[in-house]
């Protein structure tokens, strides 16, 4: 059920989330809103909770035995926590790019072609072959592997495999997309190409990062959340969070003080 | 001096040698300062304790070798060594009980002349063990007293340990591969005895199997067909247990693996691996006392013809359970040696758990699980116990599974026990079976152990 207040371009709300695992509690009442015109970026030191919330969007912490998810959190409006949310399909319309790239080991294009195969997105080969190459152009990634697309994707280079994961992950047309430091295992080159690729993806999906890279947060972020010990100690604009904290603690950290 | 005692004293000497040596060293060092000495003083007294050891033990294990020989060779000098009759069989019984007699194994002879030649053995067994144990003596001084010579601060008893302990660790591991080589040795001498009275193409392609017709002089052609044997042993080992075995060794894992809890998991994994510690000839009990007369009168109630008491089905199916816990446990250990972050990244695009397992986990798992097959399979098709009990004698060519058919293994237990000589091709067929079989287990192993490990190096 849409809320009817909720202002047209949040597309996903989180207000007062806690997240327990077993008894220790890992994010304590934070409150954010994703929307589509800007790319939300999770900031904050390790171990701060910034894998955890960023989870809890798509339940993917359901998956970690002794995690409990307190609060509310909304996509479009409705409860995702609520008990007539399916959760396969959450995840279908919430898609997750990991930390370490994670590609199947299978073909390139059946990498690519699973999610869509699995939620009957496409109707016959054609069709597939189609999504197939719209994903793939849309990660960057069609020109380096058109001629190869039946090798496996664990032979591609690691900046490769991620924007294979990318492209996996837009196939299924999901319309938030969460990453979860993308580019900490790429070297700068492949991680400029995924800066470029956020960019262009900017305005069609709604877009949460977590990096521990201050220039990346400023370069693709319009909206940057700071965390520290579970608690969500400042968000704002990215441009006035990293020119003119309010907080000390985010000062501290953005200028590497941080001890 | 017995052999017992001199073993003792050897040791004794090689102890004695260890304090002495240790309490030079430390001596040694206090003189010259910690720094400037090479090793610990108990390393320097291991050293000499090998030393005055070792080659005397040596010594003394290959003296208890020959000397037998020695000893007989003198006993038959001896003048009353004269008067043994010629005639081998005789002789050597005689020779035999005084030999017996004089180490006081028997107490009397059955053959007065033994008596006779009683003396002589206790004589030159007497006079070799002494030359043995003073050898051994004089050996342990001569190799305490070198090495003890070279006990000096700088001298590298820590590194020489070292190596010696290296060498030993070698001559073990070397044991079982020797070992392997003997039989594998053995079995390649007796078949080529066996294949020079049957022709290998015969054996190996022949349709009728019956040893019984050869060794009653019926003549070797046509009597030694394996055909059957093999069809039985794939037949029950490898297809019957399997279609038992895979499906349910693989759904297990893959419950225990993505579904069970944690508390589950914990007693239902041992539980399943105690199946694998079950001694097979409870199996075979098993499978011939309850579920071969089921399956008979399960068979008769439905009119399947050909029925009989031993079936390959009752072998194949009790086979088949005993392997289960070897599947499930490489198939266990294979899902689970998938990433996470492959189970995380199909269930992160809205798959479900089943869709998971069937499309990512299981593919992933393939070869690894496919290792584990072949290495139950190969343990199956060797497997004795339940199909000597439940398979049956007859060596039928058949596709129904209520009917008895025979397998190598239970054909090579036929063939070897009861009064044989090993000199039949009756016998010796057995080997040549045995060698069969060795050459097809140790191929799945070997093709088992390399998908195994082209899968493990994928992830890594
Ligand atoms: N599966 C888990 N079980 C128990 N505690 C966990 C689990 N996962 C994370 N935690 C704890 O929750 C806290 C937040 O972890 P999280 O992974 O969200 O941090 P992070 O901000 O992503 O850190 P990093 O930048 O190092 O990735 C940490 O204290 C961590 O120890
Ligand atoms: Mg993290």
């Amino acid at each position: 059920m849409a809320d009817m207040q909720h202002i047209p371009n949040v597309k996903m709300s989180a207000q007062g989330v806690n997240v327990l695992y077993g008894e220790k509690q890992a994010i304590r009442d934070v409150s954010i809103e994703v929307d589509l015109e800007n790319v939300t970026a999770l900031i904050g030191p390790s171990g701060c909770g910034k894998s955890t919330f960023l989870r809890t969007l798509n339940r993917m912490n359901d998956t970690v035995s002794g995690a409990r998810v307190e609060g509310r959190i909304t996509l479009d409006g409705d409860d995702i926590y609520g008990a007539d949310m399916d959760v396969v399909q959450l995840r279908a319309r919430v898609g997750m790019v990991f930390q370490k790239p994670n590609p199947f080991p299978k073909s390139i294009y059946e990498n690519v072609a699973y999610g869509p195969r699995i939620h009957g997105l496409a109707h016959g080969k054609a069709d597939l072959d189609e999504i197939v190459e719209k994903s793939l152009r849309r990660a960057g990634l069609w020109d380096e592997v058109k001629d190869r697309l039946h090798e496996s994707g664990t032979a591609l280079s690691g900046g490769q495999q991620q924007r294979l994961c990318i492209g996996r992950a837009i196939a299924v047309e999901p319309e938030v997309i969460l990453m979860d430091e993308p580019c900490s295992a790429l070297d700068p080159i492949a991680t400029a190409r995924i800066e470029e690729l956020i960019l262009d993806l900017r305005g069609n999906y709604a877009i949460v990062i977590v990096t521990h890279n201050m220039q990346q947060a400023a370069r693709v972020s319009q909206h940057t959340a700071f965390f520290h010990l579970g608690r969500l100690v400042e968000q704002g604009p990215t441009t006035e969070i990293f020119t003119n904290p309010r907080e000390e603690r985010t000062k501290d950290y953005i200028t590497g003080r941080y001890g | 001096m017995s052999g017992t005692m001199t073993l003792f004293v050897v040791v004794a000497l090689g102890a004695i040698g260890w304090i002495v040596a240790r309490a030079r060293a430390t001596r040694m060092q206090a003189e010259a300062g910690r720094l400037a000495t090479n090793s610990l003083p108990s390393q320097h007294g291991w050293y000499v304790a090998l030393w005055t050891a070792l080659p005397a033990l040596v010594f003394l294990a290959v003296w208890a070798n020959v000397t037998p020989a020695l000893v007989l060779d003198s006993v038959l000098q001896a003048p009353a060594a004269q008067a043994l009759p010629a005639d081998g069989f005789t002789r050597s019984a005689i020779l035999g009980e005084a030999r017996a007699i004089a180490s006081g194994a028997q107490a009397a002879a059955f053959n007065p002349q033994s008596m006779t030649l009683v003396e002589p053995f206790r004589d030159a067994a007497r006079h070799y063990g002494g030359m043995g144990a003073l050898l051994a003596v004089i050996l342990a001084f001569a190799g305490g007293a070198y090495a003890l010579s070279r006990v000096r601060p700088a001298f590298t008893a820590r590194r020489r340990i070292e190596k010696l302990v290296m060498w030993l660790l070698l001559g073990a591991s070397l044991i079982a591969i020797v070992t392997t080589a003997g039989i594998v040795g053995s079995l390649l001498f007796e078949s080529m005895r066996f294949f020079s009275m049957v022709n290998p193409l015969d054996f190996l392609t022949g349709l009728k199997w019956s040893p019984q017709s050869a060794a009653m002089g019926y003549g070797n052609e046509d009597a030694f067909g394996a055909v059957p044997l093999f069809w039985g042993t794939i037949f029950i080992g490898a297809i019957i247990a399997m279609v038992v075995a895979i499906p349910l060794g693989l759904m297990s894992a893959v419950y225990l693996t993505q579904y069970a809890r944690p508390q589950v998991r914990k007693w239902m994994k041992p539980t399943l691996e105690v199946l694998a510690g079950v001694p097979t000839v409870v199996y075979g009990y098993f499978a011939a006392l309850t579920v071969a007369p089921a399956l008979r009168s399960f068979a008769a109630a439905v009119g399947i013809p050909g029925a009989s008491s031993e079936s390959a089905l009752a072998a194949g199916l009790v086979m088949g359970v005993m392997i289960i816990p070897f599947v499930s446990s490489m198939a266990d250990d294979s899902i689970a040696a998938v990433p996470q972050a492959m189970r995380d990244g199909s269930l992160a695009m809205g798959a479900t758990t089943s869709e998971t397992i069937r499309r990512v986990l299981i593919p992933a798992a393939l070869p690894g699980v496919v290792g584990g097959v072949l290495l139950a399979v190969s343990r199956a098709i060797g497997e004795t116990m339940i199909v000597v009990m439940a398979a049956g004698l007859a060596a039928n060519l058949t596709l129904n599974p209520f009917a008895s058919v025979t397998t190598v293994t239970t054909q090579m237990v036929q063939l070897l026990t009861g009064d044989q000589e090993f000199d039949s091709a009756k016998t010796l067929a057995a080997f040549a079976l045995g060698l069969v079989l060795f050459v097809v287990t140790l191929l799945l192993n070997i093709v088992a152990l390399r998908v195994v490990k082209k899968y493990r190096e994928a992830y890594e």
